[in-house]
């Protein structure tokens, strides 16, 4: 079939890992990011004209990614790997015989379209950080704690002089020790889960010593920046009338209840909040891939369940670098044998998968253990804006479910605009489904990103100029 | 400390772009946000309802918090932007297609 081969979404690890192990194999590979510069979030690279000549102070595994960036290197300069850089991909189409098409944005304006042709398609798209909300959320120098990091790492700049550090999960504990490292003060690291309950649970951790020993590394750091850190207790609010000034911080109790009699104020001028990461999973499901909860459904080769696509990493559920790059380079290898018309050897990606399946097993046991309070609705006024872009008001999300009656996502979306906005919902719909007490269903949104209707309009004449046959399938969209 | 230091930039040389006419200070290679936070600036744009002001949310470009208008286009993200010498950022307000 010549030049098509494998489109790879994602220049994160998982996806670099998947174009190196292709590539490797002699499968064309385009590689398609919205960045500048390969990395993804976990790599995130300084903008190059910022010349850091030290990029590694913020960062963690640098080793692994040199491995990866000098593998792409090489692989670019071959000419077996095409790696376009600046591309948001809104849509990924099948055609039937004739493959997939994968239609994109050139950024950063994102109104110029650009297609990829391939036979085979590996989702690599990652996740984003969820946030649940409290009084005070939006105002300006609240961020998200993956947002700190990516400007951080991307921009060298801080959100504050000033900063707390909060929410639940692993993340906190490297957003905290970069922030500090970078010159910031990390008034405190403000955990509504008690990780240390995790040390008890031995089986998932006796299969990671590596990760026992990450942890202490980050527990001597949180030391010696002097970094308080408060387990079991919670943000309730954030102060401030045109911008952050300050915190309520208060205990929890067993229930995940905030203890009364608790509560306590802290300067600052920044807080970075996040309550977990989501798997990005829009591209999945306008293809028709199978979805389960929140993760796209893959077999033991990444395959999803729609011919021609694969997934890896973040987006087939959460569990951080090192098991991205397990599932890449699976991906990538059966990626190989499957465009030859070969079916695997299991035992060449031996080593991987034995490291794929202890390292679920290991964010298995950290997803029980860093979960937000049980009843954090509890603490959102009826004033606090839940849906941040429709501005949208947790009084009228429960307006909505007491006197209208809604009793899912969908409906309080159609009575109240929340998650109708320019997020379509991903900022919004853990803390949305919560204030209404029901469900978080995966939001279904037919394109990954806004596009511009021109773009829209024209998105396909190219290959009828091309005098494609109509065989090419339209009709058999999902 | 800053964070400059710690990875031992060295950047090319500040250009000035203006924010509502007033010069600013940027370095090659840094989003509009990044130079916002620079200078010292956390919130360019007020909401369309309660006209509440916002910036920097999510930083990875996926929650629409940081629009923005650069060079007379509204609704660029500020995250993702990178700025060249003499662009001019203005304060959004709303939608930004008016005023």
């Amino acid at each position: 079939m010549g030049e098509p081969g494998l489109a790879v979404i994602g220049a994160g690890p998982a996806g670099l890992a998947a174009t190196l192990a292709a590539a490797a194999r002699g499968v064309h590979v385009t590689l398609i990011d919205s960045a500048a510069e390969a990395g993804g979030q976990f790599y995130r690279q300084p903008a190059p004209g910022l010349g850091a000549r030290r990029p590694q102070a913020l960062h963690h595994q640098w080793r692994t990614w040199e491995r990866l960036r000098d593998g792409l290197r090489t692989h670019v300069r071959a000419g077996r790997v095409r790696h376009l850089t600046d591309h948001h991909v809104w849509f990924v189409e099948r055609r039937g015989a004739a493959g997939l098409t994968v239609h994109a944005l050139i950024g950063p304006e994102q109104e110029e379209p650009a297609e990829v042709r391939a036979d085979a398609v590996l989702l690599a798209t990652g996740g984003y950080e969820k946030v649940l909300p409290f009084p005070g959320w939006t105002l300006p120098g609240v961020v998200t704690a993956g947002g700190a990091q990516a400007m951080l790492k991307g921009g060298l700049v801080l959100p504050g002089r000033t900063a707390v550090v909060a929410g639940t999960g692993p993340l906190l504990l490297t957003v905290a020790t970069g922030l500090a490292a970078a010159g910031a003060t990390v008034a405190a690291l403000v955990d509504s889960a008690d990780p240390t309950s995790f040390l008890r649970r031995s089986r998932a951790l006796a299969g990671r010593p590596d990760k026992v020993a990450e942890g202490a590394g980050y527990a001597g750091l949180l030391l010696r920046h002097r970094v308080r850190t408060l387990l079991r207790h919670t943000v309730v609010q954030a102060h401030g009338a045109e911008r952050l000034e300050a915190v309520t911080i208060a205990a929890l109790d067993r229930d995940g209840r905030v203890r009364p009699g608790t509560r306590r104020r802290l300067g600052c001028d920044a807080l970075a909040v996040g309550h977990g990461m989501l798997p990005h999973t829009d591209l999945a499901d306008a293809l028709g891939c199978r979805v389960d909860g929140t993760d796209v459904y893959v077999d033991d080769e990444q395959r999803t369940d729609v011919p021609g696509v694969w997934a890896a990493g973040e987006t087939t559920g959460i569990g951080g670098s090192a098991l991205s790059l397990a599932e890449g380079h699976i991906a990538g290898r059966s990626v190989a044998a499957r465009l030859a018309g070969r079916v695997p050897d299991r035992g060449e990606w031996a080593a991987a998968a034995h490291a794929r399946e202890k390292l679920r097993a290991f964010f298995a046991a950290v997803d029980s253990v860093y979960a937000p309070p049980a009843h954090w609705a509890e603490q959102v006024t009826d004033e606090t804006v839940v849906c941040r872009c429709e501005e949208v008001s947790a009084g009228a999300v429960r307006e909505a479910v007491r006197e209208l009656g809604a009793g899912d996502l969908r409906t309080v979306k159609l009575l109240t605009r929340a998650g109708m906005g320019w997020c379509q919902g991903r900022v919004c719909e853990p803390g949305v489904a919560g204030v209404a007490g029901c469900a978080q269903t995966a939001g279904r949104r037919p394109f990954a990103r806004p596009v511009p209707l021109g773009v829209l309009a024209r998105a396909g004449e190219d290959r009828e100029s091309a005098g494609e046959t109509g065989e090419t399938g339209e009709s058999e969209e999902p | 400390m800053n964070p400059l230091e710690l990875a031992r930039a060295e950047p090319g040389p500040a250009f000035t772009v203006t924010l509502d006419g007033r010069e600013i200070d940027a370095l090659p290679g840094q989003t509009v946000a990044a130079a916002l936070w620079t200078a010292g600036v956390t919130s360019w744009r007020t909401t369309r309802g309660e006209g509440r002001p916002r910036g920097i949310f999510c930083g990875i470009g996926v929650c629409f918090d940081c629009l923005v208008t650069v060079n007379d286009r509204p609704n660029q993200r500020a995250c993702l932007v990178p700025l060249r010498p003499g662009d001019a950022i203005r304060t959004q307000e709303g939608t930004g297609h008016h005023g």
